[in-house]
């Protein structure tokens, strides 16, 4: 029975990890699969979604409505940073595109250093974020719960509006060969946007728990959560959103895993662990799990 | 034809006369002006310049991007460090030290070579694997191998002291020593992108299965321009931190690596002229914001620090010069003295 608990505890944690993360990497995937674009500035807009958390938190308005707010923010933020800072490196090369992103990381992050504080910042967050239920002998909290049907929703939602409506059609296709997507009369400009706006919308999801895990936020609350993106989907095989989702789970289990098998004084290590046991999963699949249609050059 | 090839020749010269002797200058009057606050900020300058032109080495001949290499800078610096201190000021620095670490001590020179060899023995072991990718794979797993080296140097207490500072560290570092280095560095990049490693490695990243085509073994030929670059950033590393002396691991994470990484892109990097210019360009806008964020802090026209004025800024500054020029301010070319004559001569040069 307490076997079968640990398992049981065990499953429940990495899945609601694993969800969160499947939504960070799909966030940047979806941007990447299609510009070729790794954009560092991604975990700034967890960071948005969460100074929204603390700003529209402050007045008397409902939590579920702060979170609304705090998630349009996010989109807000990206589409914005889409036109202002990408659109014009667009045409460069990948490490143009690259620098610029880590540019735009490093402006929104000293920005919110200069204007707002340097220090943790209290966030209120709803009690169910802290509760725990005890069901059948498992001590589960529900902010994980939360978390786990929240992805599960909202990656069924994104798969019927990637596969079942023409904008959903046109960013997978766009995904797949955005020349030739583009030959066939799909704006560019269209898809993108709405590649920024959903990966702005998972951001600022992301940002509700991550924020709710600590109930705080600092100007430096997007590195993790964009280190965690981008192995995720490098593992997942960059470029392929199915990859992505997959690779987050497997992130999630991972870390989960270490948790519980290394010993206490290994802890401290655990992120080196987990980066060294990405490295060597990119030696055997250089290509990800998923190899996505561009993944190998055709000569 | 041997006229032509001494031609040929000083052209090429003309490029490395162009980038040292300003760069001399510059140090002579760092010199000669005797403002400690002037030298420190030329000393800062020519370290970074090496690391730039290191990750140049690599990076900028290869096409792959590394954000780990300030990794390197980190374990050549604690490398060096361990290697010249005495054991009494190890035993004061370290509480738990090894006894081999402890007892070792070398001088200056071999600390800085033995600090690059260390870092090159990790760029070996990690390079490997890490040179069958290219594009997004390599940004992320060199990222993640910044990751680990920052995890393992902030929770390996034995040797770094942990998150905490090491101390006691002399300072061997002059003006001059980090000029002498920094130009070494610059004709030696300079050198290699000519050598034959060098443009099997430009060949490759033109053309990765052309170059494999002709017989290039590109996983080879990265990994030993990684390793070697890695050498040259540990003994940058070790320059800084006999320049600095008292050092935490925070100090060779993420914002040194944007301000490095950054300085390659804005200059150009597929030119060691562009590792210089970039250098050199950040570096006068990061001390100019620098002293305008003090003096507005100092005047007390506004409460409270401006924390972040100059990252801020120097962002900005990054995203204006990468839209107006996305190959960097050289365009990737290397400077040279203005003459037509040549232009057809050196048709194979332009990258």
């Amino acid at each position: 029975m307490n076997m079968v608990n640990d398992i049981l505890q065990f499953l429940i944690n990495a899945l609601s990890l694993g969800g969160l993360y499947a939504l960070m990497a799909l966030g940047l995937a979806l941007v990447y699969s299609i510009l070729r674009l790794i954009n560092f500035a991604y975990g700034e807009l967890v960071m948005v979604g969460g100074y929204s958390l603390l700003v529209f938190g402050a007045g008397p308005l409902p939590w579920i409505i702060v979170a609304l707010l705090s998630v349009l923010m996010a989109i807000v933020a990206s589409l914005l940073l889409e036109r202002v800072a990408f659109r014009p490196v667009r045409d460069a090369s990948a490490n143009t595109m690259l620098i610029t992103s880590f540019a735009v990381s490093t402006l929104l992050q000293n920005g919110a250093l200069l204007l707002v504080s340097p220090r943790t910042r209290a966030v209120r967050v709803p009690s169910f974020f802290i509760e725990n239920v005890t069901v059948g002998g498992l001590l589960i909290s529900k902010s994980n719960v939360l978390s786990l049907v929240v992805s599960l929703v909202t990656l069924a939602i994104l798969t019927l509006f990637l596969r079942r409506t023409v904008l959903g059609s046109a960013l997978r296709a766009a995904a797949d060969d955005f020349v030739m997507t583009r030959l066939l009369g799909v704006r560019a400009n269209q898809v993108i946007a709405a590649a920024f706006a959903i990966s702005g919308f998972l951001a600022g999801l992301v940002a509700l728990f991550w924020v709710g895990r600590t109930a705080s936020v600092v100007p430096q609350i997007g590195l993790n959560p964009v280190l965690i993106a981008f192995v995720a989907s490098v593992i997942g095989g960059m470029g392929s959103l199915a990859g992505a989702v997959a690779g987050g789970y497997l992130l999630g289990f991972l870390t989960v895993g270490l948790n519980t098998v290394l010993p206490q004084g290994l802890l401290d290590f655990r992120q080196a662990f987990l980066f060294g046991i990405v490295i060597l999963l990119l030696l055997f699949r250089p290509q990800g799990l998923v190899s996505g249609m561009q993944s190998t050059e055709r000569i | 034809m041997k006229v032509g090839q001494f031609r040929m020749w000083a052209h090429r010269y003309s490029t490395l006369i162009i980038l040292l002797v300003p760069l001399a200058l510059i140090a002579l009057i760092a010199d000669l002006s005797g403002q400690v606050v002037l030298q420190r900020i030329v000393i800062v300058l020519f370290i970074n310049l090496i690391l730039v032109a290191a990750l140049q080495i690599f990076m900028g001949n290869s096409g792959v991007v590394s954000f780990g290499h300030i990794g390197f800078m980190g374990i050549g610096a604690y490398a060096s460090a361990l290697l010249s201190m005495t054991p009494e000021a190890k035993a004061a620095a370290l509480r738990s030290g090894y006894q081999v670490v402890e007892q070792v001590q070398a001088p200056f020179i071999l600390a800085l070579l033995g600090g690059g060899a260390v870092a090159a023995l990790v760029a070996a072991v990690v390079g490997f694997p890490l040179m069958r990718l290219s594009g997004a794979g390599a940004v992320i797993a060199t990222f993640a191998l910044l990751v680990i080296v920052h995890v393992v140097l902030i929770h390996w207490s034995e040797v770094t002291n942990g998150p905490r500072v090491i101390f006691g560290i002399k300072q061997f570092t002059t003006l001059w020593i980090a000029a002498v280095c920094g130009l070494l560095t610059i004709v030696g990049a300079y050198w290699f992108k000519e050598t034959s490693l060098g443009l099997k490695l430009r060949a490759s990243r033109e053309d990765e299965h052309a170059a494999a085509s002709i017989g290039i073994n590109i996983i080879i030929v990265r990994w030993v321009a990684f390793i070697l670059s890695a050498f040259v950033t540990g003994v940058a590393g070790g320059l800084w931190s006999h320049f600095i002396t008292i050092f935490s691991p925070v100090a060779f994470y993420l914002s040194q690596t944007f301000l490095i990484v950054s300085m390659l892109i804005i200059g150009g990097l597929g030119s060691v002229s562009g590792a210089v210019v970039g250098t050199v360009v950040v570096t006068a806008i990061f001390e100019i914001l620098r002293s305008v964020e003090n003096a507005i802090s100092m005047s007390g026209l506004l409460s409270g620090t401006l924390a972040g004025l100059t990252e801020l800024v120097l962002a900005t500054a990054m995203i204006v010069i990468l839209i107006l020029r996305p190959a960097g301010i050289t365009g990737g070319q290397e400077l040279r003295w203005p003459g037509k004559r040549f232009n057809s001569e050196m048709q194979g040069e332009h990258d």
